[in-house]
């Protein structure tokens, strides 16, 4: 849900530029980090914390997340639900490892 | 038969038909690429070594690629907000842009893909090229279907703002969240991929 008045839209489009100078910034920030050669656990945290950065930018502002309907809200949760026991279930793969039996 | 809720609102929704569609493909998209995510994180995390992206990859290209793909988010979004001021003729501007910056993406991933190639570095070489061409073809796949609905939008799509300029606003809207998706799953993928 975006706004309708001609100066509404014309102030999410200067939004958008500034939208656009921080994703280009935190992209420069992103390579910068890289250079920097930390040990890879670090290095991931890092990387995916400026990237969530990056996406809710686009998420929020580009998509209007920011000021959506609640039933895309609810898909979204759903959706952010089952992704992360996509992410979770390779995690598990460790427990037979670790497991005292395995 | 007329479509119905093209251009206003359901009322038990509270979105036109397109919108929630968009945003239900969305989330299964989530799904995919979460699929194969997974299958790195469980395929880097099992191997004795893996290489860091920046040694194996180009990543200077891959940045460019990067504000390449920025650039054309917000040459989308300009464009959906042009058609709401009314203005049909910026609107063409930056979706033509948009579609540029879809071909110059392209374009640099083919001549990182050519380099890789010519170097006999193929997905079968192991599963460090195997996840990267997997996940980056893929995503590129994605760009071409962006680009290919962009081109029909901007020639004889475009027809339908003469007769139905609310409905034919709504249709930019929806490419350009399909695009602006596009642009979050590469913005996980290269410092995953090339910097990591």
């Amino acid at each position: 849900m975006a706004g309708h008045t001609v100066e509404e839209i014309k102030k999410e489009t200067r939004g958008y530029i500034l939208v656009f100078v921080a994703l280009a910034a935190l992209t420069v920030v992103t390579v910068g980090v890289s250079y920097l050669h930390l040990s890879i656990g670090p290095a991931i945290v890092l990387a995916l914390f400026i990237a969530t950065i990056k996406g809710s930018l686009v998420a929020c502002f580009f998509m209007h997340l920011i000021s959506e309907r609640k039933l895309i809200y609810s898909v979204l949760i759903l959706t952010v639900v089952f992704f992360i026991v996509l992410m979770v279930v390779p995690l598990s793969s460790f427990l037979d490892h670790l497991a005292p039996w395995g | 038969m007329e479509i119905p809720y093209t251009i206003d609102d359901r009322p038990d929704t509270g979105l036109y038909n397109a919108k929630l569609g968009i945003w239900l493909f969305l989330a299964s998209e989530v799904m995919l690429f979460g699929a194969l995510f997974s299958t790195l994180v469980l395929l880097r995390t099992g191997a004795d070594y893996w290489p860091h992206g920046y040694e194996k990859l180009n990543v200077p290209l891959a940045t460019i690629n990067t504000f390449v793909l920025i650039a054309s988010s917000v040459t989308m979004v300009m464009s959906w907000a042009s058609l709401r001021l009314k203005d049909f003729r910026k609107h063409r501007l930056y979706l033509w842009l948009t579609f540029l910056c879809g071909l110059g993406f392209m374009v640099i991933k083919g001549i990182e893909y050519g380099t890789k190639f010519s170097h006999h570095l193929y997905p079968s070489t192991d599963n460090f090229y195997a996840t990267y061409y997997t996940l980056t073809g893929l995503h590129g796949l994605h760009v071409v279907g962006g680009m290919v609905v962009i081109l029909y939008l901007l020639l004889t799509g475009s027809r339908m703002w003469q007769s139905q300029p609310e409905r034919f606003t709504n249709r930019i809207e929806v490419v350009g969240l399909y695009w602006h998706f596009v642009d979050l799953v590469w913005i996980f993928l290269f410092p995953i991929l090339y910097l990591l």
